[in-house]
């Protein structure tokens, strides 16, 4: 009987490249180049010193290398680290003023940005490549008090805030991909929600790369002041291209007492070719600090795209009573490789948190739950839920989970439950008698494998994020 | 509706069914029943399109050669089959299931689909009409049913897509009395002039409740013996060793 060929990747449909004019740091990691990206954005002189504190400890740091992806290596004097299109170098008042190329653009990526195709009851902070062109709804915003607007206008209008809580939560010194990201960042979005508030929209962050042979560094730094909630959604997709560019943003969250931050991501860098040629470096550090007494930071992350994802948005619940959350969808296809996970760090008291993982490997990838649930000995009466399924397509490809557990407080409580499953020839069989085709089964099955996590997301991104992960498994199935 | 010349079929070099032929004509039911192994399931799995078995012989469907067309094309096309083992697939709802299921098939004849509310409506009252608990439905698929629930469940799936051949590999396995009993209500609501069945079982017991048109014995990879209703009971009484 025939066999079904399936164009791979054909669906890949943000792989397009905006011919635009830009104005580019020259090549290269050094001390000039940092000067150019903070004259750029016309930093005070704290920043550039903060910058350059980090570039100075880079030098002590290697690259990580305990994941499970490896990777040629990068050389970093062969990248861009700023590449801003020229139309944007004087950002326009008002978005009707933006090159109509930048429009187009975002209009294809399904964001309009114009007043009146604006979607509904969402605010966007448009990323393209090193700088923030446009951001929606900031007036409206501005009524009940929320900054919502890109990291280096938080630098200029609100320096008290970025000084107070920048590297409070990732300091300089991390580790290397944060402290490359603290010397060179150049743009991403700045949230601050302020007492009592509950910001009266979504607000996301749509993180365009277009340039090539430049890496991206984003930098968002979101607050939540006592008794606030705000929920935050971050897009991503790239070109396709045969060269592998480097994403590596540092993401801080902050949430004082009773606060609540839901942050959730719909990742879909360029994956690379069905032969594993191409595609983003997806090397990110995201971290999340519940600091005030009852407050709560939740992760979403629906992970499909990217050749290499290698992430850990992680939570330190040093309030007492704090909550922290991970909801992780992880879908590998052809040659794709993830490593991700969570660290949960329960430092107060009743502190909670809840893992749920699930990972999807198709064609010759691999994957790899990773991590960490540390429970203080100060941490009384504090428990962690973790569930971690791995769904298998086909016999070429991997899954791994690797669960760090350390408690040091006998009252407190740590479950953790994983299972593996496969798809089997056996239900595909089943849905096509009713009526299936393999690919409408594959999505059917795997969309009810990660129900729990998809049922975290804004209702306005759920369906989204539904049909691209039918879209990421195409090909798989044959 | 379904001719089936010559058929030959081989799993690793073990040819299960050879030379087997079968027509079954609008609005007949034909009942199938042979020993443990016989290749009922073998049949009923080649009829639906599934892979991994060397065939060669005709199966023509309303007069069509339906050699080539893949398990769903099949399906859309108006054949069931109601499988011996139902499977199980965790995380997915049994209404969303259903109601994809039938919006696939619709969609590909052409036909209107159904939104939520109208298939809602049909699968309660399918549901109602098989004594089957609506509770289920929102289960996952198959998940944690009894033996006896997957077999209705595959009966009110029946009913809901309601096609032209229905092929049921011993439904009536693990289903108490009076499930029995509603099942063969089900399958009896269906009969129609234009919709046939095919019918593997065990028991005698089932045709009394459905009364088959034909009754044939499958041995050694075919059919050995053709009759009426009276063919089961001959067999009930004499076994498969002493039957010639
Ligand atoms: N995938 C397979 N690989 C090897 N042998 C198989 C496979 N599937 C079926 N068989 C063999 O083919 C023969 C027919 O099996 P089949 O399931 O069709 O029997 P059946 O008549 O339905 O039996 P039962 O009454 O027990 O359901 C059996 O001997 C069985 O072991
Ligand atoms: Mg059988």
């Amino acid at each position: 009987m025939r066999e079904k060929q399936i164009d791979k990747l054909k669906d890949y449909k943000y792989g397009f490249t905006t011919d635009i004019e830009n104005i580019r740091a020259p090549k290269g990691l050094n001390k000039e180049v940092i000067e150019f990206i903070s004259k750029a954005k016309k930093e005070p002189k704290w920043m550039l010193d903060w910058r350059m504190k980090a570039f100075e400890r880079l030098k002590n740091l290697k690259e990580p290398n305990w994941q499970k992806p490896k990777y040629p290596k990068i050389d970093y004097q062969d990248i861009y680290y700023y590449s801003a299109p020229k139309s944007a170098s004087e950002k326009p008042k008002t978005i009707d003023e933006l090159d109509p190329k930048l429009l187009e653009t975002y209009k294809k990526l399904g964001i309009p940005l114009q007043e009146q195709q604006r979607l509904n009851g969402i605010a966007v902070d448009a990323v393209f490549d090193s700088v923030s062109v446009a951001t929606t709804f900031k007036d409206k915003l501005n009524e009940v008090g929320v900054i919502f607007c890109s990291i280096s206008e938080a630098i200029q209008k609100h320096p008290e805030l970025v000084k107070k809580y920048i590297g409070s939560v990732i300091p300089l010194t991390d580790h290397y991909f944060a402290t490359l990201n603290s010397a060179v960042f150049t743009d991403g979005s700045f949230v601050y929600i302020p007492p009592g508030v509950r910001c009266p929209m979504e607000l996301s962050t749509y993180f365009r790369i277009n340039a090539s042979q430049t890496g991206q560094f984003e930098r968002t730094l979101i607050i939540a002041d006592k008794g606030s909630y705000v929920s935050y959604l971050e897009g991503c997709t790239a070109p396709m291209r045969d060269e592998n560019q480097l994403h590596a943003a540092n993401v801080e969250l902050i949430a004082l007492d009773d606060a609540e931050i839901k942050y959730s991501t719909v990742q879909n860098w360029y994956p690379g070719d069905e032969e594993g040629k191409g595609g983003i470096y997806n090397f990110v550090t995201k971290r999340g600090l519940c600091k005030g007494i009852n407050s709560k930071i939740s992760w979403t992350q629906v992970e499909t795209g990217s050749a290499i994802t290698w992430k850990y948005p992680s939570c330190i619940l040093q309030g007492d009573n704090s909550v922290g959350e991970f909801y992780s969808i992880a879908i590998t296809n052809n040659y794709q490789k993830a490593d991700t996970g969570t660290k949960m760090i329960h430092l107060g008291k009743n502190t909670k948190s809840k893992i749920i993982s699930k990972g999807i490997s198709a064609g010759f990838s691999d994957m790899t739950y990773r991590g960490l649930v540390d429970i203080s000995s100060k941490a009384k009466n504090s428990t962690n839920y973790t569930q971690c399924d791995s769904l298998l397509m086909g016999n070429k490809c991997g899954a791994h989970t690797v669960p760090y557990i350390k408690n040091k407080n006998p009252e407190s409580n740590i479950a953790h439950e994983a299972t593996t499953s496969k798809i089997s020839e056996e239900q595909l069989h089943y849905c096509q008698q009713r009526g299936l085709n393999p690919e409408e089964a594959v999505g059917l099955i795997v969309n009810g494998f990660c129900k729990e996590v998809l049922q975290q997301l804004p209702m306005e991104f759920a369906v989204e994020a539904q049909k691209l992960v039918g879209i990421s498994l195409e090909g798989s199935v044959g | 509706m379904l001719k089936i010349k010559n058929l030959k079929a081989d799993i690793e070099n073990k040819s299960i069914l050879n030379n087997f032929n079968l027509e079954i004509k609008p609005g007949e039911v034909h009942a199938i029943m042979g020993p443990n192994g016989s290749g009922k399931s073998t049949l009923s799995n080649i009829l639906s399109g599934k892979k991994g078995y060397d065939v060669s012989g005709e199966i023509l469907f309303e007069n069509k050669n339906i050699f080539e067309l893949e398990t769903e094309e099949r399906a859309h096309k108006g054949i069931f089959l109601a499988f011996q083992y139902p499977l199980e697939i965790p995380g997915v709802n049994t209404n969303i299931f259903l109601k994809t299921s039938l919006n696939a098939i619709r969609k590909a004849r052409g036909e209107k689909e159904l939104d939520a509310i109208e298939f809602l409506k049909l699968v309660k009252l399918k549901a109602r009409e098989l004594k089957f608990d609506e509770d289920k439905l929102n289960r996952q698929l198959n998940v944690g049913f009894s033996g006896g629930e997957k077999k209705k469940n595959e009966i009110l799936q029946m009913s809901i897509l309601n096609p032209k051949l229905s092929i049921l590999d011993e439904t009536d396995s693990g289903l108490d009395i009076d499930a029995l009993k509603i099942v063969a209500d089900g399958v009896n609501s269906l009969r129609k002039n234009d919709n046939s069945f095919l019918i593997i079982t065990h028991y005698q017991r089932l045709l009394d409740y459905i009364k088959p048109d034909y009754v044939h014995v499958l041995m050694n990879g075919k059919i050995i013996k053709s009759g009426g209703p009276e063919l089961a009971l001959e067999l009930e009484k004499k076994g498969y060793e002493n039957f010639n």
